[in-house]
Formats: C-alpha cells, sequence, structure tokens
C-alpha cells in the first residue's frame, strides 16, 4: 500500500496522525488547539475510517477526549488523543483515572508556552505536569519525548508496545517546534487492526462484553469505599511502576565518551543543544549530551554515573528549571550543575548556549 | 554538503511552499532535511519566515544563529537577515521590495526581479518558483529534476497539471537571477 | 403441595432478572433507582444481548451500579458518561451502549458532555433519573430542583434571583437534530414501571439499529434527600414533580 508515500516531508504533528493509522491505532479523539490541530486535520484529511476502519472523532472539549479514551482503552481498543498545554491540563481530570484503573492510552501534549493560555510557540514548561502526574493520587505515566518528526513517527508505535504492556496511558511530550517543523519521515509498514477475538485474548479484562457468557463481568472503576482496599491497590500500582523504571528506562548519547562537561536537554532543547555541542567541540571544549528519551522513567543510575566523571552539567529546557530538579536528584551533586533556559515561548539558540558554557569557565 | 537557508517575506508570498519544495527535493536527493516555520496566529500578509537545512548527515540544531543563504523579500527581513548570513555566503533579495541594497561586501549577492517578472507574466503564482529557479542556479544544492520531482509529490493530483508551467519558471528564474557582488 | 413443587418452572410467574446478581443494593427504601435497575437487566436478559452491552456508570447515588446487574461497566467521572459511550459506541458499533445517570450528572456538571453526545446522534442510549436533588452527597440542590423546594444548599427554597431555574433538559435534548427519542417516564406505579420498560426497550432498539440517541428521563424520588417516606415521596412526585416534568413522549421518529 503507498510504496513510493513512504517517505514523506511531514511535520511532526502529521507524522503522528500517519503513524497511528500505520500502527493500527482503534480511534483518536482531540480537540483543535494551535500548535498541534495538524494531528486530527491529518487524520481528517486521510479518512482512515475507509481504510484501517479507524475511528476519527473532533470531540467537544480535551475533558470530552481523555474520557473517550479513557472508555475507549478501557474496552481493550488501541486509542490515542492530542492536545496542547492548558487543553492538557483539562484532561488531568482522567489520567488518573486511566492510572489506577489501569486503561492503556495515548496522550500526544505538544508543548506551548504557559502558564495559562500563554504563547503558542515552542515551550517544554509542562515537564512536571507530565512526568510528576498532573492529576490526583499516586501515579506516573510513562514520558516519552521526540527530538525530531522520524521520533515523532516511531514513538507512536513504541507508545503502543508500552502502554498494552504495561497497561499505561503513555505521553508522548513534544513542542510546537517538533509538531510545526518538517523533516524526512520514514513511515513504518501498516499494522492491521487487531480483531475482536485478538482483543478478547490479549485484554481479559476489557469492559467490552466479549464472552461474558464464560466469564465474570468487568468492571472499570476507581472508586473504593474501603481505604485499606484503596491502598492495596496503590501499592500494586507501585510495584508495576517499579519495574517499568527498571525495565524502560531510555536515553541517547552525544559525544559523552569523552565529555568533561555534559549537557542534559529533551526533546527541542537536545536538538539545539547537540548544535551547540557541534559549535564548543570545534573550539575545543570536551561537551557531550545525554538526552533522556524516557523523561519518565528518568535516566537516574546514567545521570549518577555520568556526574561522577563531569567536571559540570549543564541542563539546557525551554522552561524555568523543571527536569533541572530529577537531575540534581539523580546526580546527588557530584559535580556542579548549571542551567541554562527559556519559557514562555522563546526558543533558545545554539549560540547562546555555546556562549554560556564558554563563559562558565574552566572548572 | 550541508546548505542552511533563510527564506523570509511576508506571509502570502509562498515562502513557506517555496521552502517545502527545496526541502523536498532534498529528500528525493537522499540527503536529511529540516524545514523550520516562524509561526503565529494565522494571519495574511504577517511576516512568515522558513528556516530550511539539507545535510548529507543527520541534523542537529533546527534553530540556527547564522546562514549559508538568506533570500529576503522585504526591507525588513533584508534588515534582520544580511547581519546572519556567514561571511562567504550568500544573499538573494527581490529589489521590488527592496528600498537600501545590501551593502555587505564580504557575501555573494544575488538580486532576482522576480515579482516584476511574475507581472509580465501576468501570473503571481510563479513569484516563488522564479525564485526557487534562481537559488539553485547559484547554490546548485539540489537538481531542476528534483525540484520538479518534488513539486509531484507535494502537489495534490488535481494541479499536476500546473507543474509544466511551473518547471518553466523554475528555469526562467535560473535566467534572470543577476550577479551583484561577489565576495 | 410440597415446596418443590411450588418451585417448579411451570409454576414461577415472576422471578429475579438472570443478569440482575445477589449483592444487597445500598439504594434508600423508596427509590426509584432499584426499580430501573431492574427494568434494565430485565430488556437486557430478554434481549439476549450481554455479550455485546457495554454500560457506563455515573458518580451520584448510580455509581455502583456495576455491583448489582452482571454486564461489563466502565465507571465515568462525573457528568463524562455521554463522552465514554461515545468512543464506546464508534470504537464497537455492533454493541449497545448506554448511559445511567442522575440529574446532577447530566443536566450540571455534564451538560456540555450530554448536548454535544446527543447532537453528534451518537447511537447510544442514555437513562437519565431526574429525582430533583443531589441524592448521595447528602441532598444538595440539584439542576432540576424545584422552585421553593428546600435542599440543603437552599435551605429557605430554591429561588430564581439566588439559584435560577429548574432545568427541563429533555425539552432541549428533543430539540436537537441528533436525538431520534427522547421520552420522559416514572416508576411511581405498576403502570409507569411497565411503560417505563417499554420506553428504554425502545431506546436500546434504536440503538443498536442506529437511528440516533436515545433519552429515556425516569422523574424518580428521593426520599431521604426529600425526607419523606417512600409512601409520602411518591404522592410528593405525584403532585409536584409531574406537573413540571410531564409524562410522555417529547420525540419519537420512528424510522
Amino acid at each position: 500500500m503507498q510504496k513510493d508515500n513512504d517517505i514523506l516531508l511531514l511535520k511532526g504533528n502529521e507524522a503522528i496522525a500517519h503513524a497511528a493509522i500505520r500502527y493500527g491505532y482503534d480511534g483518536f479523539f482531540g480537540y483543535p488547539i494551535t500548535p498541534q490541530s495538524e494531528i486530527l486535520e491529518t487524520l481528517a484529511l486521510l479518512k482512515p475510517w475507509e481504510t484501517t476502519g479507524m475511528v476519527v472523532l473532533q470531540s467537544e472539549s480535551e475533558v470530552a477526549s481523555i474520557n473517550m479514551i479513557y472508555a475507549g482503552g478501557g474496552s481493550g481498543k488501541c486509542v490515542l488523543t492530542s492536545s496542547s498545554s492548558v487543553g492538557v491540563s483539562l484532561m488531568q481530570e482522567v489520567i488518573p483515572y486511566m492510572a489506577i484503573c489501569e486503561v492503556p492510552g495515548l496522550i500526544v501534549s505538544v508543548q506551548r508556552g504557559g502558564p495559562g493560555l500563554g504563547t503558542i510557540q515552542p515551550s517544554q514548561s509542562d515537564y512536571r505536569q507530565a512526568t510528576c502526574g498532573g492529576g490526583n493520587g499516586d501515579y506516573r505515566t510513562i514520558v516519552l519525548a521526540p527530538c525530531s518528526v522520524q521520533e515523532s513517527c516511531d514513538m507512536v508505535g513504541l507508545a503502543k508496545e508500552l502502554m498494552m504492556k504495561w497497561r499505561t496511558p503513555v505521553i508522548i511530550l513534544s513542542d510546537g517546534s517538533i509538531g510545526q517543523m518538517m523533516e524526512k519521515c520514514i513511515l513504518p509498514p501498516y499494522t492491521p487492526r487487531r480483531t475482536d477475538e485478538e482483543i478478547r485474548r490479549q485484554c481479559p479484562w476489557a469492559t467490552n462484553g466479549l464472552g461474558l457468557k464464560d466469564r465474570k463481568p468487568n468492571v472499570m472503576t476507581s472508586l473504593e469505599l474501603d481505604q485499606a482496599l484503596m491502598e492495596k491497590r496503590n501499592r500494586e500500582l507501585q510495584k508495576k511502576y517499579a519495574r517499568i523504571q527498571q525495565e524502560e528506562v531510555r536515553a541517547e548519547h552525544y559525544h559523552t565518551e569523552d565529555a568533561e562537561t555534559l549537557i542534559v536537554a529533551f526533546g527541542s532543547a537536545a536538538r539545539i543543544s547537540m548544535g551547540a555541542i557541534d559549535n564548543l567541540r570545534q573550539q575545543g571544549h570536551k561537551v557531550g549530551l545525554l538526552r533522556p528519551v524516557t523523561l519518565w522513567p528518568f535516566p537516574e543510575k546514567e545521570i549518577l554515573e555520568l556526574a561522577s566523571r563531569m567536571k559540570r552539567i549543564v541542563v539546557v529546557e525551554l522552561n524555568e528549571g523543571q527536569m533541572l530538579r530529577d537531575v540534581q536528584w539523580a546526580s546527588q551533586f557530584r559535580c556542579p550543575i548549571e542551567f541554562i533556559g527559556h519559557s514562555g515561548g522563546v526558543i533558545i539558540t545554539p549560540d547562546e548556549i555555546s556562549r554560556k558554557i564558554s563563559e562558565m569557565g574552566k572548572l | 554538503m550541508k546548505e542552511e537557508i533563510i527564506i523570509s517575506g511576508f506571509g502570502g508570498q509562498g515562502v513557506l511552499s517555496m521552502g517545502k519544495i527545496l526541502a523536498y527535493a532534498g529528500i528525493i536527493e537522499g540527503k536529511e532535511v529540516t524545514w523550520m516555520p516562524s509561526y503565529g496566529p494565522e494571519q495574511r500578509g504577517g511576516t512568515a519566515n522558513v528556516t530550511v537545512i539539507l545535510s548529507d548527515e543527520r541534523i542537529t540544531s533546527p534553530v540556527l544563529n547564522t546562514y549559508d543563504t538568506a533570500i529576503v523579500l522585504n526591507q525588513p527581513s533584508l534588515d534582520r537577515f544580511m547581519p546572519l548570513v556567514k561571511p562567504g555566503g550568500t544573499l538573494i533579495y527581490d529589489p521590488a521590495s527592496i528600498l537600501t541594497p545590501p551593502m555587505r561586501k564580504d557575501i555573494n549577492v544575488y538580486s532576482i526581479e522576480a515579482m516584476a517578472e511574475a507581472a509580465r507574466m501576468k501570473n503571481g503564482k510563479v513569484f516563488n518558483m522564479l525564485l526557487l529557479g534562481g537559488l539553485i542556479k547559484v547554490r546548485p544544492i539540489v537538481s531542476v529534476e528534483d525540484v520538479v520531482e518534488g513539486l509531484h509529490r507535494t502537489l495534490p493530483e488535481r494541479h499536476h497539471h500546473l507543474i509544466p508551467m511551473n518547471e518553466e519558471a523554475i528555469r526562467h528564474g535560473m535566467e534572470i537571477i543577476r550577479e551583484e557582488n561577489r565576495a | 403441595m410440597d415446596e418443590k413443587t411450588i418451585k417448579s418452572p411451570q409454576n414461577i410467574v415472576y422471578q429475579k432478572p438472570r443478569l440482575m446478581n445477589d449483592t444487597p443494593m445500598h439504594y434508600c427504601p423508596g427509590c426509584g433507582h432499584s426499580i430501573v435497575h431492574k427494568l434494565v437487566a430485565e430488556i437486557l436478559d430478554e434481549m439476549g444481548i450481554e455479550e455485546k452491552t457495554i454500560g457506563v456508570c455515573p458518580v451520584g447515588c448510580a455509581v455502583f451500579a456495576y455491583r448489582y446487574l452482571d454486564i461489563d461497566w466502565i465507571e465515568a467521572a462525573h457528568g463524562r458518561a455521554p463522552a465514554c459511550a461515545s468512543a464506546l459506541k464508534r470504537l464497537w458499533p455492533e454493541h449497545l451502549v448506554f448511559t445511567y445517570q442522575g440529574d446532577g450528572d447530566l443536566a450540571c456538571i455534564g451538560t456540555g458532555e450530554t448536548i454535544q453526545t446527543l447532537n453528534r446522534g451518537e447511537n447510544i442510549t442514555v437513562i437519565f433519573i431526574n429525582n430533583a436533588i443531589y441524592g448521595m452527597t447528602g441532598g444538595q440542590m440539584a439542576p432540576t430542583t424545584l422552585m421553593g423546594m428546600k435542599t440543603s444548599t437552599c435551605p429557605y427554597g430554591r429561588q430564581a434571583d439566588l439559584h435560577g431555574f429548574p432545568l427541563k433538559i429533555s425539552d432541549i435534548a428533543a430539540t436537537l437534530e441528533g436525538t431520534c427519542y427522547v421520552t420522559r417516564q416514572a416508576v411511581n406505579t405498576v403502570g409507569n414501571i411497565a411503560r417505563a420498560k417499554k420506553a428504554i426497550r425502545q431506546a436500546f432498539e434504536n440503538s443498536l439499529q442506529g437511528r440516533g440517541s436515545s433519552l429515556v428521563e425516569i422523574v424518580s424520588t428521593c426520599s431521604a434527600g426529600w425526607k419523606m417516606t417512600p409512601v409520602q415521596s411518591n404522592q410528593w412526585l405525584t403532585e409536584n414533580m409531574l406537573p413540571y416534568y410531564p409524562l410522555g413522549d417529547l420525540k419519537n421518529i420512528k424510522d
């Protein structure tokens, strides 16, 4: 199918839409908001309901979107939604329901400047919202941070694997620049959507009625009247999180082998930092980058190991210093830690990073 | 090979789509490409610019401080981006909307009367194709053939009958670009 | 006659629906919920479609509906059941998907979801229990609380200048292009129970046949919230609720 078009020039947002169809997602539910509307627009244009049978629905609000994901995922379907900062804030109502009911689902968060309505320019100021669990209760979500269009596409596939494996909501934390920029994107082959029979076999917990005559009814609920039972459910969840932390940490190294200064940055800030590293290395500075690919689970061990042999760590973010705390914690302050950042939609440039690192002087 | 380009002008001039066609041609030639627009609330006539990077290697930062080539289509764009052209780099401008011509002597400067030529051709839509032709004449980063192939892949089928006209404009642009200064 | 003979199948004149389990209900004596639960169970039994049925529970007194009916349920956040149902029906187009909601859930916090879902004509059934009060949280004012009616948050009676007016959401629903069936029923008498059952059955059939959205409002009692005996509350319903919320079909498009 569409062999010639498997390599396309796509925006990050468009790549996510193509990927959702090709990875065999069953449904997308979303509400327009800049800078992520291309996801819904592209899906509407591609009409996957006529080909793979994937459902696409423009919901009445982000609150409705997340409920649609909750119910769809709860019934064993593979579903996603997308939004941007203020819209993702509205979704915090039901992400905790998904976490405690162990409902798989993908939330694509294409960040813009905040707080509040903020700007429509790129930002990374929802790091904490995504990684700490923005809603109520003791929960976490797996958070994947793409830094390119290709990775935006690939992570839709990875998210499907992870959310089904761990029965948990997964967030792809993109931003306005990755969503809006175009790059070469190699699209994956089509994976067929699962049949009802496959869903029945793979998701015996799902609330879809399938095979009800031979089993107990399935119920998705976060409500418990007995606090001891609730705590038990929480403890089970924590055990699962501990396993995710063991097994699912992902990070990319860029020139860390001989580095004396380590930049830690994710997503678009990591891309820009790579540009700065290229400049700095030409000037003889031994600078490398650790790019957390999963923001939760966070690459704590790698940071500790690197912190032990670095002269300095510089955290670069498009916010006022959110991942900074996690880096400080993980590094156990084994070396000095500096921060370079911008917020509100202001983008940092490679020159600014290079200059500031040069100015930090020798250690 | 790595070419970092900024194209800047008014919204509606085809700045973004010109960058897109260029990037597509890059893909056809097996290059890595990045197309990074400035974006704001949807507005016609506002300023628009796009950074296009073509490279044989993985592209690191999509955000740039300096450029190999700048194509500027109005005075504010010239004022903003001329200083950011790397020494020995290239600046292309259309005199129709420029009051103060570029004065830098350490860069290659070209003019192309694309707006006037498009008016003569009674077809405003070929404006950006004339520019694109001019660009690939002086910076042969992609071939005309691949640009045309890029058009085939970016344009919806129903617009494919316009491709010969666009190809002609690209070739015409290659002829009308003029050297103003050599670094 | 011995007990065994009495209990033989040919002598059965009434039995608990198969899909209703033995869990003791938490509903107060005189509450309409238990009756409507039973009707839903009976209809699903009769239609034999429990393997392709998904129920969506609300937040409110019916939050535990999933404890009593042996079908698959998903518990929605407060007011969001119609959004859940929209997704479920689109993802499972052959299934019967219904929501079961109270007045606070459907007509207050979830008004947006309710109106949008019905207006999209989602092929689902909304069962709406209107007892003019927040029962589960202890008797606060609801969007459907009658003028002058006393609750814990309008202890001197509902007044227009302080609280606005009781919302006739079914009347609004009937104006929407997406709805095929909007009806108002009650379960205060044996006759009304039979009519309510017929209405729910029709709504379920509409949903399965893809005719559009169906809304079955059931004007109900809350003896605890109204601070009355079950008998008094049935009488109060007849005298006060039904004049403002008259029974009958508001819309019924058959094809």
